[in-house]
């Protein structure tokens, strides 16, 4: 498979899907021409603006105290938690991006989605529990617990800041070349409506109204894929094997789509995809955050099984939508861009490019207004996760950069909600900016780069304080700056951005996935430098760790973080 | 939360078996999903045609079925855990907290 030399278009929205991007690459897509103005979907759309609007103005009235601007006041429920964190994790990529993946390549859309899936089981047996037993707002508090405040809380905001803004650059000129493709508006109007969306719902709503939006979200796009995949299965005599049989049949690359084909080819790429993917989903800081809107560890500990079960689910989901676009689009010229005599490739001509699947499937199973729910159901996913990664950026400017070492705890609650509010506006402004800027750049490989970031920074430096007694405040702050500096380096001298970006001839790494090589890198670091570290300080620190293990162990202590 | 107050629940009996016991479940549960996943991805990456292999006479091969295994084994072992620590690790905490006199 080629690579996208160009703006990948679409595929920007589906960044996820590019966390390898080499292999992930699908054809080339071309330009994006604005369609027709779609109005079912629009008025869809602002159907759910003005209901999520409606949920943000009671959530403003209830949000006073920092407990319940961060973490909603600790009173969200298991049930309405794992539909908020499966929405953060089901975004426009997994959806688009996956069928559209599944679509060209068949069996190998499957290598993302267990690749996704696979990290929640890690985060339920290492870090929930342990996270809402010690944590309060931010993954900051856990890490700081026993180390010094000044140094763990900047180098867990700048690790949160890093990945929230790579992250939300890739969302942002994602929504905007989806919602030029779908909506037919332009895309300067689309990145301002989502920049100021998401600012509304953070700066007035705060964690309540986040979570909401992301619930209300999770349920539509479940119900959409639900009953698309339904509708593809009746199709089929809900008899899979006749689809495949079908899909066998359609598809240029016959049955090879069954069989793992080109995407994994290097087992090191495969490997360091994998960790990267893995682990960076336990060092998301607009995840982490979700732990701390729940009563307690026990509610932590649901909150991920049902997740893990909705997102499995939701993958499975996708992998049939790719099968049925298969089966059903194909051959038919309805979905294609013609060429002369009326010949198309049914990989590369697929109006909008091949993350449209989904999209035109709804059309074929569901007729215009389906379309229409599906494309407003799109724009959606996509303004719940950037809500929630602004968010998470506000918290650590305010309650890890402002409160705890610009003020040094000489503030107060109120003042340190207010900044969070401000520091919400801002970062909606920067984020359409950069959105605006980056139009044409190609910002695939950016989800990529924010999970091996939080895989490589964030999650070391989490997981050595609560789990290792030896970690001192010098090995965790040098250790992390290494992981983020290693991973960003990488992906820096990498084919993505040395070569495609700055048209460079050879990459200087040779990988695409430096999560291999940069995560192991940061956990060795923070066990040197903790183990050279004999200052008082680090005596003091390895000290503490028997309360730290209680209280995380067990969470005696832990109660009164919500009290409310 | 005094010093002396960290000691006694350090040497509390219940206690100690809670953390043993969980530290050991988890260890073994994330080594399960290491190996579930880090297989699967192995294969790929050196036995493409195993994976290739057809399941009876139908069109379904190897590699779809396990690749959706992965996905289902991952709920199955979350949901263990969460079986697990909603029964008796839930039950040593409360024993400890009892012990504490809370």
């Amino acid at each position: 498979m080629t690579r996208l030399s160009h703006p990948l278009v679409l595929g920007t929205a589906l960044a996820v899907v590019a966390a390898g991007a080499a292999y992930a690459a699908g054809p080339d897509l071309g330009a994006v021409t604005q369609s027709a103005t779609n109005w079912p979907a629009i008025g869809m759309f602002a159907f759910f603006v003005l209901f999520t609007l409606g949920i943000t103005y009671k959530a403003a009235k209830g949000t006073k105290s920092a407990a319940d601007f961060y973490a909603a006041g600790g009173g969200i429920s298991a049930g309405t938690n794992s539909l908020a964190i499966a929405g953060d994790y089901m975004s426009a990529a997994s959806f688009l991006g996956i069928s559209g993946l599944v679509y060209t390549s068949g069996f190998d859309g499957l290598i993302y989605s267990t690749g996704f899936l696979v990290g929640w089981p890690i985060v339920l047996f290492l870090i929930a529990e342990r996270l809402r037993n010690l944590g309060k707002f931010t993954f900051a508090d856990v890490a700081s617990f026993r180390l010094d405040q000044t140094s763990i809380r900047i180098i867990s905001a700048v690790g949160t800041l890093v990945v929230v803004a790579f992250y939300l650059i890739a969302q942002m000129v994602g929504a905007g070349k989806l919602i030029q493709l779908l909506f037919g508006l332009p895309y300067l109007y689309a990145v301002i409506i989502v920049g100021v969306l998401m600012i509304v719902y953070v700066a007035f709503g705060g964690m309540k109204a986040t979570t909401w939006v992301q619930v209300i979200k999770a349920c539509l796009l479940l119900g959409g894929a639900t009953f698309m995949a339904i509708a593809v299965l009746y199709k089929y005599g809900f008899n899979p094997e006749a689809l495949f049989s079908a899909a066998v049949a359609t598809h240029p690359k016959g049955d090879a789509i069954m069989a793992p084909g080109g995407l994994v080819s290097n087992p090191v790429e495969a490997i360091s995809l994998g960790i990267g993917l893995m682990f960076g989903t336990a060092g998301l800081p607009h995840i982490l955050m979700r732990f701390f809107t729940v009563s307690d560890a026990q509610a932590a500990r649901k909150s991920v099984f049902y997740a893990t079960g909705l997102i499995g689910y939701f993958y499975i989901l996708t992998f049939i939508i790719g099968f049925g676009g298969i089966a059903l689009l194909m051959s038919d010229p309805v979905y294609f861009k013609l060429g002369p005599a009326g010949a198309f490739d049914k990989l590369k001509d697929m109006i909008g490019g091949t993350n449209m699947v989904a999209v035109n499937l709804a059309n074929a199973v569901g007729g215009p207004y389906f379309l229409g729910f599906i494309s407003a159901v799109a724009f959606a996913t996509i303004l719940a996760v950037v809500a929630g990664l602004t968010l998470a950026g506000a918290s650590a400017v305010s309650h890890d950069l402002y409160a705890s070492v610009i003020a040094r705890g000489r503030t107060n609650e109120a003042s340190e909600v207010r900044l969070s509010k401000i520091a919400a506006v801002v970062i909606g402004i920067v984020a359409i900016y950069l959105g605006y800027v980056f139009e044409n750049q190609n910002v695939a490989f950016m989800v990529g780069l924010a999970f091996s970031v939080a895989a490589s920074c964030n999650f070391p430096v989490l997981a050595m304080s609560i789990l290792w007694r030896g970690t001192t405040t010098w090995g965790a702050l040098i250790g992390g700056f290494v992981g983020l500096f290693a991973a960003v380096g990488m992906v820096v001298l990498s084919k993505a951005v040395w070569v495609t970006t700055f048209g460079n001839p050879v990459a200087i790494f040779p990988y695409d996935n430096p999560a291999l090589f940069s995560m192991p890198l940061a956990f060795l670091t923070i066990y040197v430098v903790s183990k050279l570290d004999n200052t008082r300080r680090a005596q003091r620190e390895r000290a503490l760790f028997d309360e730290q293990f209680i209280r995380s162990e067990t969470g005696i202590g832990a109660s009164g973080a919500h009290a409310h | 939360m005094a010093n002396i107050e960290t000691a006694r629940i350090a040497q509390n009996i219940h206690f100690k078996e809670l953390v043993h016991e969980r530290t050991r479940f988890g260890t073994i549960l994330t080594g399960i999903m290491l190996v579930i996943y880090f297989g699967f991805i192995g294969l790929i990456a050196f036995d493409k045609a195993l994976l290739a292999t057809k399941i009876g006479s139908g069109t379904a091969s190897l590699g779809l079925v396990l690749g959706v295994a992965v996905i289902v084994l991952a709920f199955i072992l979350t949901g263990i855990y969460v079986q697990r620590a909603n029964g008796r690790f839930d039950d040593l905490t409360a024993k400890l907290k009892r012990d504490l006199g809370q």
